[in-house]
Order: C-alpha cells, then structure tokens, then sequence
C-alpha cells in the first residue's frame, strides 16, 4: 500500500517549503520529505551548547524576495531590518557601511562609494527582475520565451548607454579591480571584496566576483536582516504556511532515491523503504544530489550526467558558534556595536591571501571572518547576561588535503580565534563552548553537496540560463515531472525563495499549458 | 615516465607482410591509422571471391574497445537503443548509438565474450563518448584495436575452409553468435558475423599469432578459392547487402557542424533497433519526441533501372519538371551477382515509403562530354542480396 500525492517535495528547505505552499494553494495534495528532524535545510534554529542557540548555516536574511512574502502573507518577524558593516581595525578606526553611506573614510571614498552603491544596486535591481521569473531559453522560437528574452535586452539597453556598458563591463569583472580603482581606504577594499567572495570558492581577483557581489546586493539592495529567534523562524513560518495550506509535511525522512519509470518519475522511496507514489517529483535536494544519486546517471543522458557532475560547487566556508560567558571587548565599539555585523577583511590583499591556500586544498592560516552577536538583539538565543557568536570563516575548503580530520579542525578554528584576538583580545576567555561546521560538515549534517550552500557557484558559466546547466534552467529536468526547486536552480542561493516560488509557477504553467 | 614509441606514418596491421606478398596492384589508403588495401590483384575477381569462393579480409583496423565491471550491461543498455538484456554470451548484437539528441554517433557490434564481458567494434573511435557515459557506472572500458588482430572470412565456402582449418564444432555456430577455439595454445574467437551480407565469419585473435593464423588459413583455403581482399571488393558487397557506412550514409554526429546534418536511427531505416520498453536508453527523450512528431529524413534502398551506377545522384519525385531535389544517393554500385544497378539514398519524409518509384538523375561521360539520364527506381524493403545460406544452420559444405 502507497500514498498517494499530486506532488511530493524531497527536502523541506526553505525553497522546498515556499514551492509546496504555493501547490497545494492550488489544492494539490503535497507531501514533503525531509530528512532531518527539523524542517528548514540551512536554515534552522539550533541548540549548540547548553542554552545556546544560533542559526545553524545562514544567519543572515538578505534577500526573502517581496514577490514570495506576497504570495504566502509573510510576515517574519526581524530584530533587524538593516545592519551596519563594520570593518574592524586592529586600532579601533573601523569603517561603518550602511546603505550608501560609509564613514570612517576620505571624503573621496564616501562619495565614490556611494556612486559605486547607487550603480550597484541598480544593476543588481535589474537582476532581480529576472530572479523572480524562469529564465527564458535560447533555442525555442516560442512567442513567450522570445518576448523575456527580448525585455531582458530591452532593460539592459534602458539601463542607458553609458550604464549599459558599464553594466556590460562589471559582470564579467573582478571585483578587485574595481575596489582598487575606486577606493583607497584598505579597509573600504577589504569590506566590499569580502562581501563578494563570502560563500564561493572564488578570491577577489576571480573573475565573476562582481557578478557574486551583485548579486548579494539583488534582494534587498543589500540591506541585511537578523529574524528574531535566528533563521529557524523563517523556516518555521513558511512551515506553518505549508501547513495550512495543506501540505503534509514529514521529518526525519531522508528519500533513498526518486523512482524513474520508463523515462517518467512515478515517485519516491525512503531510506527506510517507504515508497509514496506521485507523477510529479520536486527536488529541493542540489542537482548532483537530486540527478546523480536520486535519480541516478542510467535515468539521464549522458552528456547531461556530465554536464551535472562538472557543476562547481565546492564549498569553502565554514561556520563558527561560540557561546560566550559575556561580550568581548574591541577597542573603537560600543556595547550597541556588537549587534552589527563586524567584518574582518583588513584590506583587499589580505582577502586574497585567505584564499591562495584554498586553491591548493588547505585552509587559511589567516582567514577571513563575518561575524555576528545575534543574541544582542535577541536575547533568546543565550542564557541572561551570555552571548552567542555567529561566523562565516573563509576559507576552509571542503576537499581540505588530508581531509577534515579533528587535528585540522581544531587548527582552522585556532587560526580563526588568533584572528579575532587581534580586535578582541579578551574573546579566547569569554568561550564556554564552541562549534565549527565546515563544509565537510554542511555536506553531511544539510544533504549539500561539496557543502556549498548555493548548491552550485553563483557565477556567469552557472547563472540564468545555465543555471544548473543548459538544457535544464526552467526547473524541469530531463526526466518528464522531475522538477528542481532548491539554489542550485535559478537564481540561485540565499534565503530568498525565489527559486521555489519560480519553481511552483513552472509546474503550474506547464499544467495550464498541457 | 617512460614515453611509449610510435611509429611514424602509417601503421602496419599484424597482416601487412602477408598481404604484401600478394599484393600485385600497389594501391593503398590510409583507415584510421593504418594502411590498408584498395585492392590486392583486382577489386571485381576480389568481389567474386566474396560471392563465389572465400574472402579474407584484413580488419584489423576496426576500432574495438573492451567493456567490463559489474555494471557493463546497465552501462550498454544507456549506451546503445536496443536492449542488450536479450544479447546473451556468446552472441553478438549491431547496435546504434546516440547523443543526448537521438542523433547517431556511430554504429557497430558488441560481442558479449563472457557473462558481463563486452567488446564494442565500430568504424569510428569514440573513447571520449565511452568515458563520458560511464559516469556513475562500475564499468572498465579500455581501448584495444591494436591488441587484437581481426581477419573477416567471408563466402560460401568459408565454412568448409575453416571446418578443414580444424576448427571442430563450428557448424552449430548461428548468425550473430561467436564461439572460442584454441589456436596454438592462444585463445582465438570466431564470431559469424560480416559485413557481406554472405555466409562467412571473423576471426580475432593476439597480434602474435596473427601470420600463424593467416598461413593456417590460406593452407586450408587453397582448394577452396579463399583470396586476400582490398577495401573495394567489401563496398560492393555492403552495398547489396543494404549496410550502412559512416561518413557514407550518415555522418556521425560529432562530426557535423551545419543543423541538420545528422540523422536519429530511425532516419536510417534503423527503427528495428530502438526499443522503447527498455530501461533509458542516451537519445530516448528525443527518439519518442521523434517518434510522435515524425521524422525529417527516410533511409531508402532503391532499385535503378539501367546499368549506369548512380553515384552522388539527386533524387527526384517525378521523371521531369520537378522544382526541386527530393533527396540524394549517399552509395551506389552496379551489383555483378543480383545483377541490378542498386544504391543507398536519403530522401525527405514523407517521400520514399517501400514499392514506391523516385527517379534518380544520373550523369555518366562519353568521350569528355557528360551526359544526363533520368532513370525510374523503385523503393526496396529488403536487401538486394540475402542469400539463404547466410543463415542455414549448419552452413553447407562446397
């Protein structure tokens, strides 16, 4: 005996949640499967040490697209709505970025910083545009898929002309170059090009890490929000959304592989031999996850499987939780300082630096850091008087020579702490316990492959039309009702849903269109 | 690192010497790396040798890979269209291959050696494709054309010419089976299998012991005509036996660069050989899509009125004021045993159904001037040349 489902989502991510609530709106029967205990993917809630919470992979909401809070009556509720950036000095004369303003340096560099913000952030608005929209495809001739294509020009030509190169220009650039010709504070340069490495495998002097700046920028127009009671409660509204909607929602369910049968998914079984039956399948799973071992290469063709398999996504940040028996110190920072986000980024070398390591499998000696204090906004997330330390550490590859043995974390996560202690020297005293996932980590504990969690580098060879690879960007996937919905889709990674939204509205057209 | 010699220009097959010893022509082509002869005394005795007596033909240079691992069969049947399931040990299979598109790479044969032991033999070399789709598969694929030596004997005393070679047991041999003999302490495998549409064999065996062979068998042979033949002599009879060549009758798609240049299977007459109840198979998506849509392309075999071969000829719907080309002759060849002027064409859809009559403009030279015929031809479903003995078993003795 089998269930039956009009649809069943694998994974109850984020995008995963958003997709099946927009479905089962339409009153379709929907069941999602997630293997953890927990609903949410990477974006949980989670005790690390006693009486010590912290979300547990991405901290911070940049970009929960305004289409998909309309569309599900979202309302998350933020302990903030626009954090500052601090840029740490070891002297205390930190640079404050908020919005387009940023103090702390040469009036040149204000004003050319808020030139380069304002254009930014409208190339990354544009951008948006299409986040939320399935690229269109370059080979069919269709009426529809034409005019997408056609605005996508047009609004690139509207940009201006000068814009329009400019545009044209940046995003294939690297944002070094940029940093350099603009600016001259080191601190300003180092901020910004951590800002567009933070989650890649790429260094400033990558090419494309304009375009992964932008597109950190695309949500909000940068702007980052802490939800109260950390990521957890984002996930848990959309699941409650779910839920009300009528989506059936199952934890601790790891799918074992989604059935194929005569070149139609005919629905999925469990680890624990489970099998739920269902013409449509919706993966929130990675698409090297989802086509290699779900579905398995035998299932696709095979300039696909490759396609698929040289998908790059090899995970090079790492998380670090530290509880903490009271605030440290940072010469320059008030105690209202700390619920900020403090970046350690000295300059734009130093960024670079980080990642020659990483291109030869080994981690940094001197990593680059984001770190948060949530708890200074949300008192819930630590005992009274404590503190919890939320930080994304750069860089830790996730195929680390020699591999993620206890000796090597316990040497990253040093690295990481000698690093903060050069601004706060007092932190080492203030640790009661402490928590490092690397990527080796996120793979295993979030399902993702190579523990990127963008399933898939954000940049131009894996972005829009190619986005996880051509032939596959419309969230169908080449085995009829196999869909993709998670951030290796388009657009891509962050806690924005976009991709499960355009997902849900891919499965609904084509059932329009049939 | 050691750095492995090769030589430079063409290479020589196991069989060069001996056939240079009866070469009295001197006319040689290069085939993918090798030197091979067009014809060894004259290419039309060297065809009635095929139909009349027996052929040995050198086709060493056939590109053969080995295929092995507990994953071999799932890998062959996402390979290839057929189902290879129903392709035991100890048999054969012509199979066709495709891209992601359904569009032909390639076509050959797979020898099922032993259980879950493969070997795939084709014209062209596609190493890259065989890697490529054995991600996620435990499958070994090793290249191996220069480590087995392989002579087609082909004809209608080809049997008795290997029963007198000693090879006992061979007459229980089927079309498309293969068998192993011992030969001089070295394991040779025959398969009955060819590319003449005729009673015959091939014969594969390590390159050591390939002039062994080669003299054991033309020992064998003398009473029964057996003669050594050039690549000319193999074209005729292909042709009549309605085979397909690549680079002749399709190109491998990997070797197109205009649109519409490849052909799916089932443009080539090759429908029989895609089976959509199989597990997936590379291509399906785009065959069923094929299927349902119709195809652009049909793969006729035509028989031509007169005696003037139809090389290169356009195909047209009617004898006069057509507006335009319906298709084109892709092989042609005055065929001496059926005596019928027989070629391989394409034509569009949804031209070309069998019993159907095209015309075929035809141009021929007398004396410099070139002259034009239109000549009527008529469709054909059949071979021109399938010869009941091909399949008798146990083959006749002559």
């Amino acid at each position: 005996m089998t269930d039956k489902y009009d649809a069943i989502v694998v994974g109850g991510g984020h995008n995963g949640l958003v997709c099946s609530a927009l479905l089962a709106k339409t009153g379709k029967s929907v069941l999602v499967l997630e293997a953890n205990d927990q609903v949410g993917g990477a974006a949980i809630t989670r005790e690390f040490a006693d009486g010590f919470s912290v979300s547990a992979c991405a901290h911070l909401l940049y970009q929960l697209q305004p289409s998909v809070r309309k569309d599900l009556k979202l309302k998350p509720q933020l302990v903030a709505e626009d954090m500052t950036t601090i840029a740490l000095d070891e002297d205390g004369e930190h640079v404050r970025l908020s919005g387009n303003s940023v103090t702390g340096v040469s009036d040149d560099d204000a004003s050319s910083y808020r030139a380069f913000h304002k254009r930014m952030v409208r190339f990354a608005g544009l951008l948006n545009t299409y986040f939320n929209k399935a690229p269109p495809r370059l080979g069919p001739m269709d009426i529809s898929n034409l005019i997408l294509l056609g605005r996508l020009g047009l609004d690139v030509r509207l940009l201006g002309k000068k814009e329009m190169q400019e545009f044209l220009r940046l995003i294939f650039m690297n944002i070094n170059d940029e940093v350099v010709e603009r600016f001259e504070n080191p601190l300003l340069k180092g901020a910004v090009s951590l800002d567009a490495v933070l989650g890649t495998h790429l260094g400033p002097r990558s090419p494309n890490t304009i375009m992964t700046y932008l597109y950190r920028l695309a949500g909000d127009g940068g702007r980052v929000a802490l939800p109260a009671g950390g990521m957890g409660t984002v996930s848990d509204e959309l699941a409650q959304v779910a839920r009300s909607a009528g989506v059936t929602i199952r934890t601790g369910m790891p799918v074992k592989r989604i059935i194929v049968d005569n070149g139609r998914v005919a629905g999925v079984e469990t680890e624990s031999g489970e099998r739920f039956d269902s013409m449509t399948v919706v993966s929130n799973a990675d698409p090297k996850r989802t086509l290699l071992d779900l579905v398995g290469a035998q299932h696709i063709e095979a300039r696909f499987t490759h396609r698929i398999s040289q998908i790059r996504m090899r995970g090079n940040a790492a998380k670090l939780h530290l509880a903490l028996d009271g605030l440290p110190t940072i010469a320059g920072l008030t105690q209202d300082d700390f619920a900020e986000r403090l970046v350690i980024a000295p300059d734009e070398h130093y960024v670079e630096r980080a990642f020659n390591p990483a291109k030869y499998g080994q981690s940094s000696p001197e990593p680059v850091v984001e770190m948060t204090f949530p708890s200074c906004r949300d008192a819930s997330l630590a005992p009274s008087g404590k503190h919890v330390m939320s930080a994304i550490v750069q860089y830790a590859p996730y195929a680390l020579k020699g591999g993620w043995t206890d000796a090597a974390r316990r040497e990253f996560e040093a690295a990481t702490i000698r690093v903060i202690e050069r601004y706060a020297p007092d932190i080492a005293k203030r640790i009661t316990a402490s928590e490092l996932l690397t990527p080796a980590d996120i793979e295993s504990e979030f399902h993702i492959t190579g523990g990127h969690w963008h399933h898939g580098e954000l940049t131009m060879d894996q972005l829009m039309f190619v986005r996880p690879v051509s032939g596959a960007a419309q969230y169908r996937m080449p085995v009829d009702g196999l869909y993709l919905c998670g951030a290796g889709a388009h657009p891509g990674g962050g806690v924005s849903g976009a991709a499960g939204r355009n997902a849900a509205r891919a499965i609904l057209g084509r059932e329009q269109a049939a | 690192m050691s750095v492995r010699q090769v030589p430079l220009g063409r290479l020589r097959t196991p069989f060069y010497e001996r056939m240079v010893k009866l070469d009295t022509l001197n006319t040689w082509h290069e085939w993918k790396g090798y030197s091979t002869p067009d014809a060894l005394y004259c290419a039309e005795t060297e065809y009635f040798a095929i139909r009349n007596a027996t052929a040995v033909f050198d086709l060493t240079p056939m590109t053969k890979y080995r295929i092995t691992g507990p994953d071999s069969l799932a890998y062959l049947n996402r390979l290839v269209t057929r189902d290879m399931a129903k392709v035991k040990p100890g048999r054969v299979a012509y199979a066709v291959w495709c891209d992601d598109l359904g569009q032909v790479l390639d076509d050959g044969t797979i020898f099922h050696l032993r259980e879950g032991e493969y070997r795939l033999c084709s014209q062209e070399r596609h190493y890259d494709w065989l890697i490529t789709s054995a991600f996620g598969f435990d499958v070994t694929v090793t290249e191996e054309t220069a480590d087995i030596a392989g002579l087609a004997v082909q004809g209608p005393t080809s049997y008795s010419v290997l029963s007198a070679m000693g090879l006992d047991g061979l007459g229980e041999l089927k079309v498309f089976g293969l068998m192993h003999f011992d030969f001089e302490g070295t394991e040779l495998m025959v398969s009955r299998t060819g590319f003449t549409g005729d009673l015959g064999y091939e014969l594969w065996i390590t390159p050591d012991k390939a002039e062994a062979l080669w003299d054991a068998l033309f020992a064998a042979g003398q009473i029964f005509g057996i003669r050594a033949i050039g690549v000319h002599a193999l074209e005729m009879s292909r042709v009549e036996a309605g085979y397909l060549a690549a680079y002749q009758d399709f190109l491998p798609a990997k070797a197109t660069v205009r649109n519409g240049r490849t052909r799916s299977p089932l443009e080539l007459g090759l429908e029989w050989l895609v089976d959509f109840k199989k597990p997936n198979f590379n291509g399906r998506r785009a065959l069923a899509e094929e299927k349902r849509r119709g195809s652009t392309w049909r793969l006729v075999k035509l028989d031509i009125e007169g005696n003037k071969a139809a090389h290169h000829s356009y195909i047209y719907e009617k004898s006069k004021n057509n507006r335009k080309e319906i298709g084109f002759i892709t092989s042609a060849v005055w065929s001496p045993i059926c005596k019928q002027n027989v070629a391989i064409g394409t034509v569009k859809m949804p031209h070309g159904a069998a019993g159907s009559t095209v015309w075929v403009e035809i141009y021929y030279q007398r004396e410099m001037h070139w002259n034009r015929a239109m000549a009527k031809a008529v469709v054909v479903d059949k071979p021109f040349w399938f010869p009941p003995r091909r399949s008798a078993t146990p083959p006749g003795p002559y």
